[in-house]
């Protein structure tokens, strides 16, 4: 019965996505119609495939499983993010191309930069960073919960409609469909398709730990949880608006200040519940787990728990400093964004001492080695974003490619590499090999991203910096300096050398979804391990003799004879 | 001990979801809601109106086209910003803006004074080769605007949507929607009716090719009205302390 409703409703969105095409007044909508009409078919056909007769006479959805985890759909989502990570992180070095050589934009309206940019940000952040929350909390809320997951259907559901969240998502900024809300630039019915993906999603997570066989909700959970709520909260709220007429075109419900305000609080908050608290959910569980070491701290974890979500969500107005929004506003702000400072640093302490008694493993283990620099760059991005929302500090980072650098510092340097350790932890387990197919290829990724990070941030700190500064010289007789156009110009280096650390990082990435490839095809790289030095001998460990005397060590044969 | 206490918590999923949208909540609350009901958020100016159609049209291209990615529309209260673009921005003047373009980066420079300082040509050659214009100039080219003609068949009811959000466009000026757009761009028609409706409207040809209402005529429109509305003679700023 439920799977012919099932494929009902995916019928009725064919049916939808018809209409879609025969009343569209533009290109692009109907290129949406026909996106969305393909998948739907394409699920209305997969949803009867799986049909079968049932023993009391009706028809029942097969059921695959061998009574383990549901780690399908993790297997897909795993292949998904390092599809889209490489995809995300190309755009942006061809975006960071364009910036240093203009020329690059095609003059087609397909490929400048105004259309790509979104293209970039949504790439990593929700293609590439979602995917790897979305299946990183389906293991990680099974393992802690010690259960399969609850409608493992739906959550199939979520990873596809999550997945053509993406495309029409990706496909409207290059066809120009946006709202030009930063990080909510899809428009209304795109929104519309997110929020009823998103409560499904919310309701799998939910309806596992409800159905847990463990007493306590491991603190991993806490943090997904409230990922996944607040992320509900301020993608509805920040979305409303109004369609005119049925087109892809919508007005937001909010103008001006009022607007600006809803938008940065949701601005802010995509940092702070999905970059942050989504993946502090992620390292609480693959730290410990990586280290074999139990969490720091119990106590630490609530305080900074309840402490990051109650400030984090007053901190939007640090992106309005000395705007047209009230001072009033820009002050709270700013208070809460400095105390934040100390529940951030709450997770960092929490995850770094995690380590204690098992610091050695950095030397000899890539993987725990890119945890402790993800959270390295998590304390120092959310050092410097306390910082940067000083009002006066702010007076000059703001509108400059400061920003840039300490965005990256944290999306390449904490979400980044505490993906790129989690997808490692997760790609032998999830096909069924012994190791990732080259421990060694990840110390090159590593290092690649390492200097990629160096190079990008501290390019963009200085042409941030100088950029503020040259924007405010007045000489003696009291002129402007520099016109804007000439501090465009003292740019170009900076940003040539922000696209050389970005094709480094991009490049490690490659490496990464190679190595995934392999180790999916169950090979295993035959390589020399990465112990740092040679094990002891004895026997080699004394001064030089003349002639050779009797080994040391028990039961060793007698040295031979030269 | 109140650490104790908290396995209530962890061992109930419905108050720990509870108690998390609860905490999150508040800031929200506290911050956005008083902008709506506090009557000094909005300075009291002279002169702000609703957009034309045509102006509209150009602030869709703007944004269709990511603009707001590089160029901010917010004048910040420093010496530098009055010299280099003029007056600070007041919140007033984005009172109509569904969605608002601030801005967040000035990888080009702020636009919310931009009307008027350069000549519509110059506008038209700089989005046609922006380098032969600003040789220092990354910008990408929008010389494909000049080739594609308006239809203006849906505007009323973009109109209709700023209406539902709060913009107050006339019955009359949804109405003739259509024949207000295609006005602006008519320097030969009688553009009495179109300036009753919008004051200070400015009614030319924009992309200099008379024969076709193109979306550079509409762009070019919308960057040559920007912050030309407000009368900063009647504005007072210690009236509208905030």
């Amino acid at each position: 019965m439920t799977a012919f409703l099932q494929s009902g409703i995916f019928l009725l969105f064919a049916l939808m996505s018809l209409f879609m095409i025969a009343t569209a007044t533009q290109a692009g909508f109907a290129v949406h119609g026909v996106i969305i009409l393909i998948a739907s078919l394409l699920a209305f056909v997969t949803t009867l495939g799986r049909l079968k007769p049932a023993t009391n006479g009706g028809w029942i959805l097969q059921d695959h499983s061998n009574g383990g985890y549901d780690d399908a759909v993790i297997k897909a989502g795993l292949i998904a993010t390092v599809f889209w990570g490489v995809v995300g992180m190309l755009v942006g070095v061809v975006i960071a191309a364009q910036l240093s050589f203009p020329v690059l934009n095609l003059g087609s309206e397909y490929t400048s930069f105004g259309r790509l940019r979104p293209l970039h940000t949504s790439g990593v952040i929700f293609a590439f960073g979602g995917n790897a929350l979305i299946m990183t909390s389906f293991w990680v809320v099974q393992r802690t919960c010690r259960t399969r997951l609850f409608a493992p259907d739906l959550a199939w559901f979520v990873f596809w409609g999550y997945q053509l969240f993406i495309v029409l998502a990706a496909t409207g900024y290059v066809m120009g469909i946006t709202q030009s809300r930063e990080y909510a630039e899809p428009e209304w019915y795109v929104d519309l398709w997110l929020t009823v993906v998103w409560v499904a999603y919310l309701a799998v997570f939910v309806g596992t730990i409800a159905k847990r066989r463990e007493p306590h909700i491991y603190v991993a959970n806490w943090f997904y949880l409230a990922f996944i709520i607040t992320i509900a909260m301020l993608h509805i709220v920040n979305n409303l608006a109004v369609p005119a007429g049925f087109g892809p075109k919508s007005y937001s419900l909010f103008s001006g200040v009022q607007d600006a305000l809803t938008q940065w609080w949701y601005g802010h908050n995509a940092v702070g519940f999905f970059l942050t608290a989504g993946f502090l959910g992620m390292m609480y569980y693959f730290v410990p787990k990586q280290a074999n070491r139990p969490v720091y701290s119990y106590r630490l974890s609530i305080v900074h728990f309840w402490s990051l979500i109650f400030l984090y969500i007053w901190a939007g107005p640090h992106h309005l400093h000395y705007t047209a929004l009230p001072d009033w506003a820009q002050t709270l702000g700013m208070v809460f964004s400095i105390m934040l400072w100390m529940p951030s640093w709450g997770g960092m302490i929490n995850g770094l001492m995690t380590l204690e008694g098992a610091w050695d493993k950095i030397r000899t283990d890539p993987i725990i080695r890119m945890y402790v620099a993800s959270l390295a760059f998590y304390g120092m991005s959310t050092f410097e974003g306390p910082l940067m929302s000083i009002r006066s500090v702010n007076g000059l980072s703001h509108y400059t490619d400061w920003t840039i650098g300490h965005v990256h510092s944290g999306a390449l340097g904490w979400v980044g590499m505490v993906s790129f350790a989690s997808i490692y932890f997760l790609a032998p387990r999830l096909f069924g090999a012994s190791r990732v197919y080259s421990l060694r290829m990840i110390n090159w990724h590593f290092w690649l991203a390492m200097a990629g990070i160096t190079l990008y941030t501290a390019s963009m700190w200085v042409a941030g910096i100088m950029q503020g500064l040259m924007w405010r010289e007045f000489n003696a007789e009291g002129y402007l300096v520099y016109a804007f156009a000439e501090v465009v110009a003292a740019m170009h280096p900076y940003y040539l050398i922000r696209l050389l650390g970005g094709v480094l990082y991009l490049l490690g990435a490659v490496m990464m979804a190679y190595n995934v490839w392999m180790t999916a095809r169950g090979r295993i790289r035959n390589e020399a391990p990465l112990d740092a030095g040679q094990p002891y001998n004895p026997d080699q460990d004394r001064p030089h003799q003349d002639k050779p005397l009797a080994p040391v060590s028990a039961g060793a044969q007698p040295a031979a004879a030269e | 001990m109140a650490f104790e206490r908290h396995a209530k918590i962890e061992r109930n999923v419905t108050i720990l979801a509870v108690l998390t949208l609860i905490t999150v909540m508040i800031g929200g609350l506290v911050q956005i809601t008083p902008l709506f009901f506090l009557e000094n958020t909005i300075e009291k100016v002279e002169g702000m109106r609703p957009y034309t159609p045509l102006e509209l049209t150009g602030r869709n291209i703007y944004i269709r086209e990511g603009c707001y990615t590089c160029h901010s529309q917010m004048i910040r209260p420093f010496r530098d910003e009055a010299e280099r673009f003029g007056h600070y921005s007041l919140a007033a003047e984005s009172m109509y803006d569904h969605p608002f373009q601030w801005g967040s980066k000035r990888t080009g420079p702020d636009l919310a004074r931009v009307g008027g300082r350069y000549s519509d040509e110059w506008h038209v050659q700089h989005l046609t080769a922006p380098r032969k214009v600003v040789p220092e100039s990354i910008m990408p080219s929008y010389a494909f605007l000049k080739d594609k003609v308006l239809d203006p068949r849906d505007i009323a009811a973009h109109l209709k949507a700023n209406r539902t959000v709060g913009v107050p466009y006339s019955d009359e000026q949804i109405e003739h929607a259509i024949a207000d757009l295609r006005a602006q761009a008519n320097p030969m028609g009688d553009p009495t009716d179109l300036q009753r409706r919008y004051p200070k409207v400015q009614v030319r040809d924009f992309d200099g090719d008379p024969s076709r209402l193109t979306e550079m005529d509409a762009l070019v429109a919308y960057l040559q009205m920007l912050g030309t509305l407000v009368d900063f003679d009647s504005y007072v700023p210690e009236q509208n302390r905030r």
